[in-house]
């Protein structure tokens, strides 16, 4: 596993935006790194910088007001950070394909479906109409959209939900990229929907080997398609592992927590859920020591003054917690046992 | 018998009766968003309405509690139907207890960002109703009331004279819940009060439902399309499916022995936070989309996609058949 060679780096990233109330540190020095042909879970609330993390591999975020002021991705060996708009353009959309949540809006009302696959390959030299029309058909039945000749006709607003997200990620792959970035993908769709696009995904992984990073708030979706996992909150990485690590070897009360304020199939209706309590940190003036310190029911004195530093717990297995350090009491955060019913 | 009978099974709360909601869209154009459904909702209990966007479960909520009027049938409140209570009976009307329908039957939306007037304070919203309903309080009465509902949801004192826009979603949703209790209501309406809200905000206001039920005495219908949820909040669960009721049981009766079709599709469908158990899982993965409720057909809704369909699917509407103790199912194949 380890072996694999990795298609993106990033390295201590720093990007904050400027408002009107101040700077607001989105993201706080976050690394973590995507292999070929594998499935990354990022996991977090809203505002944990999940997703502005993500955009800025494709330096979606707008400049101004946001701005870098540390750290590097590497794509490929290449610098995001440092590149031209023409690179930038080149990249987006043919290297990195990306899936927005809601498939209601990202979508252009004005096209037809046909029209807005074929968009991503219009600057390709040399093919006919036909050539195009061909290429976009194959690509639609690929995601699995039935009635494909009628559909290249038809606009957005003719389209289920799922239909609509089968379209966006036929224009995420009309490149063949080598990684896909998934943003909540799945959160505006019915559960059995949302079952046929996480099957739709791993079939592309076995077909394609694309690699995909997958953000989303759903324990459930992590569980069910990732194979390492981040887990974010305030701007930062918790924990990182993989996701057996994660999920049976909980090493961060922030991820216990996550696991243990939702209510899953075999939650005892007697049982008391366990809310994390509390709101998250303000990013203005973001907490000197560890941001989940406030609420979490480990807090010692150190977590309010000094951020934690990462530890190793495996070859795979990190995270930034204070209980990790040998002077700190030893706390059991394990939730689930390993393959118990 | 008839004597026993009587004391043993109380009369329910309400009672939904070939409840149908149609809109008309256009001149041969019907969309039918609830067909004929029944069900029973018993004092105390929390019964949870499921099924995908597009299956009704809105609507049916909504005409509970009569923000719609409903095409035909009854729902009856203790007793007495509503559907044909006038505008001004409904305020006064008295049930066998000494208060008007409105005050006794409140609902919780599902947006806590569009449902709270933005030019109102909290304070406002939340004593609203005790005015309305009881205008011989006076100013110190309805201050102390207003400040005991916010201390129930968990906010204080100094967020009365606050707007609803300095919140976030999950004190919104409280501020909701707190107008929704402020007229002491005995049934609430839920409708998927949670699904906007983060995971870990979630938790807090289920436990907080989940207490006032306690406290209050409350009966809930909880509307949500999070199955794992509403296994946890619920004793009854009705699955509702294209505007009809498909199966109806207790909560682990229904989880444990899902028997209709796509029961059994909806619930291999949730992802499970257990990596080893979700991928081992045998899963029914359904084909296909809702279909649209515009003039649907006269046969079980589900045929189209599902995998056992015979010819008599397609061509027959399905009774309601009782296979075990209070476990309801409406298939063919049953």
């Amino acid at each position: 596993m380890a072996e694999q060679e990795k298609i993106l780096e990033i390295k201590n990233l720093v990007f904050s935006f400027h408002t009107y109330g101040g700077v607001v540190q989105a993201v706080r020095n976050v690394s973590y790194e995507l292999r070929k042909g594998e499935i990354l879970g990022i996991v977090g609330e809203s505002g944990c910088g999940k997703s502005v993390t993500a955009q800025c591999i494709l330096r979606l975020n707008p400049e101004p007001p946001g701005f870098f002021s540390g750290g590097e991705i590497l794509f490929k060996g290449q610098d995001v950070v440092k590149m031209s708009q023409k690179e930038l353009r080149k990249m987006r959309g043919t290297e990195i394909g990306f899936i927005f949540q809601d498939p209601m809006t990202s979508l252009n009302p004005t096209m037809r479906i046909g029209r807005q696959i074929e968009e991503v390959f219009q600057d390709a030299k040399g093919m006919s109409r036909a050539e195009k029309k061909e290429k976009a058909l194959n690509i639609m039945r690929m995601v699995g959209i039935s009635d494909v000749e009628k559909r290249y006709r038809q606009y957005p607003h003719e389209l289920s939900g799922g239909m609509k997200q089968r379209v966006m990620i036929a224009i995420a792959l009309v490149s063949q990229p080598s990684m896909i970035i998934c943003d909540e993908p799945t959160t505006s769709l019915d559960v059995t929907i949302e079952a046929q696009i996480l099957d739709l995904l791993l079939d592309l992984r076995e077909r394609l080997d694309t690699s995909i990073i997958m953000i989303t708030h759903d324990l459930g979706v992590i569980a069910r398609l990732c194979d390492r996992v981040v887990v974010m909150y305030g701007g930062q990485v918790m924990e990182t592992g993989t996701v057996r690590e994660i999920f049976y070897d909980t090493a961060h009360p922030y991820t216990h927590g996550l696991m243990s304020s939702i209510a899953s199939l075999d939650t005892d209706k007697n049982t008391v859920l366990t809310p994390i309590s509390g709101s998250p940190p303000d990013l203005f003036s973001p907490p000197a020591g560890c941001p989940f310190a406030p609420r979490c029911e480990y807090a010692m004195k150190i977590c309010y003054e000094r951020p934690p530093q990462e530890v190793h717990l495996s070859e795979e297995h990190r995270t930034s917690c204070w209980l990790q350090h040998e002077l700190a009491p030893k706390v059991d955060l394990r939730m689930r046992k390993e393959g118990a019913k | 018998m008839s004597e026993e009978s009587k004391v043993l099974v109380p009369e329910p709360l309400v009672k939904v009766e070939n409840l149908c909601k149609f809109f008309q869209i256009s001149r041969n154009q019907v969309l039918k968003a609830v067909n004929n459904v029944s069900f029973e909702i018993h004092k105390g209990e929390t019964v949870g309405l499921v099924g995908e966007s597009g299956c009704g479960k809105s609507t049916t909520g909504r005409c509970l509690v009569r923000l719609y009027e409903p095409t035909s049938g009854h729902v009856y409140y203790r007793g007495k139907d509503i559907s044909t209570l006038s505008r001004a009976e409904l305020k006064t009307f008295r049930g066998d207890v000494q208060m008007s329908f409105q005050s006794n039957v409140q609902m919780i939306f599902q947006n806590p960002y569009a449902s709270l007037n933005p030019r109102m304070t909290v304070g406002e919203i939340v004593s609203e109703g005790i005015k309305l309903h009881h205008s011989e309080y006076t100013k110190q009465q309805v201050d102390e009331r207003v400040e005991q509902l916010l201390k129930w949801v968990g906010l204080g004192k100094e967020h009365i004279s606050r707007f609803s826009h300095e919140f976030s979603g999950g004190q919104r949703q409280r501020i909701g819940i707190a107008r929704a209790l402020s007229v002491e209501p005995e049934f609430v309406v839920c409708d998927e009060p949670i699904s906007a809200l983060d995971v870990s905000i979630q938790a807090q206001v289920i436990n907080m439902l989940k207490r006032l039920q306690q406290e209050l005495g409350l009966t809930y219908l909880f509307i949500a399309h999070d199955l794992s949820v509403v296994k946890y909040i619920s004793d009854r669960v009705i699955v509702m499916y294209l505007g009809t009721v498909v199966e109806e049981a207790p909560a682990d009766e229904i989880y444990a022995h899902p028997t209709h079709p796509y029961t059994q599709a909806l619930l291999s469908s949730i992802p499970i936070a257990d990596p080893d158990l979700t991928r081992s899982r045998k899963r029914i993965t359904i084909k296909g989309e809702i279909p649209s409720p515009i003039n649907p057909k006269e046969c079980c809704q589900f045929a189209d996609r599902c995998p056992y369909a015979t010819e008599q699917c397609h061509n027959q509407v399905p009774v309601r058949k009782e296979i075990a103790p209070d476990h309801f199912v409406s298939c063919h194949l049953v």
